[in-house]
C-alpha cells in the first residue's frame, strides 16, 4: 500500500513547552490511523502541523507526495480537517456555512450551492439546513463540521477528536459516518482520548505521550506488546498461594496474587484455560471464577504512558481504568 | 464529478487580485448575514444613531451656543462622524471573535487568500456605515436638519464619511488582532474613540478649550472630517484668520489624514493578521 501521510521527526516548541518532540508516523493509503493520547500529549499540535495550520520548528511532513511545509497551498487541496472545536460559523445557517466555504474553496456559485445541498443530505442535516448553527446539538454541529471538511473532496481526512463531548448515540452516528467515508477510499487520521474509539475505528494506532510516539501497531499488536493474555482465577484467599504454585508450571511468566485473584500470564489462548482448570483440580483447589483476559487498550495506555504504572500492582484494575480515562 | 478539476479550471481563469476581492466579498457577505441576526448590532446600527441624534439635539440643543447656525445643524455632522468612527471598535470585536473561534482554522485550510478575512470584515463595516448614515440622515431631516450645500457636495461629504469609517476600521482591526479576547477587544476598541471624538469640534466649538487641548483638537482628524462635512452640507464654520491649516482647509486635511491612517494601519493589521494566523 502506498503511504498517504508521512511525518518524520516533527518538533514544535512553545517557549519551554515541547509540544512535539520528534514525532514520526506513517499512514497507509485508504486506512484509518488512530492517534491516541491523553490531553496535552501533542495530538492536536501534530494534526495542525500535518494540515498546514502550524509550521513545525523542524522535521518533515508529506501528504500524498506533497510537502506540507514547503507547499502548503497544494497540500490544502488534498486534505480535509475537522477540528476539535467545530469550525463552523455559529451565526450562519447550515446551508449558508457550506455555501460560504464552497465559495471560498472557489467553486463556481452554482456548484457551491449544489454541493452544499448534497452534503447536508448525506449527513442527515437537510431538515436543519435553514436553522442557525447556534441552535444545533453537539452531534449536528460535528456532522456539519465534517460536511464542511468534505467540500474540497479531500482524499485524506484529519479528524481531531471527532466525538469528544458527544452523547453515545451521536458518537455511534459519527462512527458510522467515518466508516462510510473510509469505505469510499478516504484515508483518515483521527485523534482520540477514547480508547474504544481507536479500537473500533483504527486499523493502526499510535500511542503518543509528551509529543512522541511511544508505541505503534494494530490494536492487537499493542495488546500483545503490553503483556499478552493472562488467566485470572478467583479462589479462596487461603488457597491463593497454593493456586499460584499450581499454575506456575504452565504460565509464561511470574504468577501474581492480588487478594483472591490469581493471575497467570499465558500464551496460547483458550486451551490454557483447560490446562489451568486441570492443574487446579489436581491440587484440589475450588475455582470460584476463571477467565482468560486479553489486555484492553486501557491497559495498553496505562502501561505505556506510565501515569498509573506503580499503582497497577496494588489497586483494583477497574478503578485504574476509570482513572486513566479521566 | 471531480470538483478539484472544475475548481482549478475556474481558479486559473482569474488573477490574484480578482480572487482576493472575491474572497473578501464572500467574507463580507457572511459578516453581513451575521450582523443581521445579531440584535446588538441592530441596536448599534439603527437604534443608537437615532437616539444620539434626538438626545443631542433636544437635550443639549438649547444649552450650547455655537454662534450663528443652530446647534442641530452644527451637531448632526458631529454625530455622523462619531457613529461612523465606532466602525473601528466593531472591526476590533469582530476580528478578535473570529481569531478566537475555530472558523479561522477552517479558512486557513482552504485555498483562499486569508487576507480576504480582514478585508471582508472591513467591507462589511463599510456596508454597515452606509446603513447607519442613511438612518441618521433621515432622523436628522425629520427634526429639521437640512442639506444646504448642494447635491454633489452632499455626495462628496458622504463619501468622505465612508472613507473615514473605512480608515478607522483598520485601526480597529489592528487593535482587535493585538488583544487576547473579544471582551478586551470591545473595551480597547472603544477606549481610544471617546477621548478622540470628544476632544474635537464634534459637539462643542474648540475655541473655548484650554490651549494644549485646543491644539490637539484642532489637529484631531475627527475635527477635520467634522469641519469638512459641515462645510459640504452647507453649514461652514466661522474660521478665524489665524486658525491653523487644518481648520482653514478641512477637506484637504481630511483627505491627508485618511491616506495616512490607512497607509499606516492597513499594513499593521495585515502583518498582525498573518502573525496571529500562523500560530
Amino acid at each position: 500500500m502506498p503511504i498517504a501521510i508521512e511525518a518524520t521527526n516533527l518538533v514544535k516548541k512553545y517557549g519551554d513547552v515541547t509540544a512535539l518532540d520528534g514525532l514520526s508516523l506513517k499512514v497507509e493509503q485508504g486506512s484509518v490511523f488512530g492517534l491516541l493520547g491523553p490531553n496535552g500529549a501533542g495530538k492536536t499540535t501534530a494534526v495542525r502541523v500535518l494540515t498546514t495550520l502550524l509550521v513545525p520548528d523542524s522535521g518533515t511532513a508529506i501528504v500524498s507526495d506533497v510537502d506540507v511545509i514547503n507547499d502548503p497551498e497544494h497540500a490544502r487541496e488534498i486534505i480535509g480537517l475537522s477540528g476539535q472545536n467545530a469550525s463552523v460559523d455559529e451565526n450562519l445557517t447550515g446551508i449558508e456555512n457550506l455555501i460560504m466555504l464552497g465559495r471560498l474553496f472557489r467553486l463556481p456559485k452554482k456548484e457551491a450551492i449544489t454541493r452544499a445541498h448534497d452534503l447536508l443530505e448525506r449527513f442527515n442535516l437537510t431538515d436543519a439546513s435553514k436553522r442557525i448553527v447556534k441552535t444545533y446539538s453537539g452531534g449536528m454541529r460535528r456532522r456539519l463540521d465534517l460536511a464542511a471538511s468534505l467540500i474540497a473532496n479531500p482524499t485524506i481526512l484529519f479528524l481531531d477528536e471527532p466525538t469528544t463531548g458527544l452523547d453515545p448515540r451521536s458518537r455511534l452516528m459519527m462512527w458510522d459516518v467515518i466508516q462510510g467515508l473510509v469505505s469510499e477510499g478516504t484515508t483518515v487520521l483521527l485523534t482520540t482520548q477514547y480508547l474504544e474509539e481507536a479500537d473500533q475505528l483504527a486499523d493502526k494506532i499510535a500511542v503518543i505521550d509528551k509529543g512522541k510516539v511511544i508505541a505503534q501497531g494494530t490494536a492487537d499488536e499493542l495488546k500483545t506488546q503490553v503483556g499478552g493474555e493472562r488467566i485470572d482465577v478467583v479462589v479462596d484467599r487461603s488457597k491463593a498461594e497454593l493456586a499460584a504454585q499450581a499454575l506456575q508450571s504452565m504460565a509464561s511468566g511470574k504468577v501474581v496474587i492480588e487478594g483472591e485473584h490469581v493471575q497467570a500470564p499465558v500464551s496460547g489462548g483458550g486451551v490454557k484455560v483447560v490446562e489451568a482448570v486441570r492443574a487446579l483440580d489436581i491440587a484440589k483447589i475450588e475455582i470460584k471464577e476463571i477467565q482468560l483476559r486479553r489486555p484492553t487498550l486501557d491497559d495498553v495506555f496505562l502501561s505505556l504512558t506510565g501515569h498509573h504504572a506503580e499503582e497497577v500492582k496494588n489497586e483494583d484494575e477497574n478503578v485504574l481504568v476509570k482513572k486513566g480515562r479521566r | 464529478m471531480n470538483s478539484r478539476s472544475i475548481t482549478e479550471e475556474y481558479a486559473n481563469k482569474h488573477g490574484k487580485i480578482y480572487w482576493l476581492l472575491h474572497d473578501s466579498s464572500v467574507i463580507a457577505w457572511r459578516n453581513l448575514l451575521r450582523f443581521r441576526r445579531n440584535p446588538e448590532v441592530l441596536f448599534f446600527d439603527v437604534v443608537q444613531p437615532i437616539i444620539f441624534i434626538l438626545l443631542f439635539a433636544y437635550v443639549f440643543g438649547g444649552a450650547i451656543d455655537v454662534g450663528d447656525s443652530s446647534y442641530r445643524s452644527f451637531l448632526i455632522p458631529g454625530i455622523f462622524v462619531q457613529t461612523i468612527a465606532f466602525a473601528g471598535a466593531s472591526a476590533a470585536i469582530g476580528l478578535n471573535a473570529d481569531m478566537n473561534s475555530g472558523i479561522i482554522d477552517r479558512f486557513k485550510s482552504l485555498p483562499m487568500n486569508t487576507t480576504g478575512v480582514l478585508l471582508g470584515q472591513n467591507f462589511a463595516e463599510l456596508a454597515r456605515s452606509v446603513i447607519t448614515l442613511f438612518i441618521m440622515s433621515l432622523t436628522g431631516l425629520a427634526i429639521g436638519w437640512e442639506i444646504n450645500g448642494g447635491f454633489l457636495n452632499a455626495i462628496f461629504a458622504y463619501l468622505l464619511l465612508l472613507a473615514f469609517g473605512f480608515s478607522m476600521s483598520w485601526i480597529g482591526a489592528s487593535i482587535g488582532l493585538s488583544v487576547s479576547s473579544p471582551q478586551v477587544a470591545s473595551t480597547a476598541g472603544f477606549a481610544w474613540l471617546f477621548p478622540l471624538t470628544f476632544l474635537s469640534n464634534a459637539f462643542v466649538p474648540t475655541e473655548t478649550l484650554p490651549t494644549w487641548l485646543r491644539i490637539f483638537a484642532e489637529w484631531n482628524p475627527i475635527t477635520s472630517i467634522v469641519a469638512a462635512a459641515r462645510y459640504l452640507f452647507g453649514y461652514p464654520m466661522e474660521v478665524a484668520a489665524d486658525a491653523p491649516f487644518s481648520l482653514q482647509h478641512p477637506i484637504i486635511t481630511t483627505i491627508i489624514w485618511l491616506i495616512v491612517i490607512t497607509a499606516v494601519f492597513m499594513p499593521i493589521a495585515a502583518r498582525k493578521f498573518r502573525k496571529v494566523t500562523s500560530r
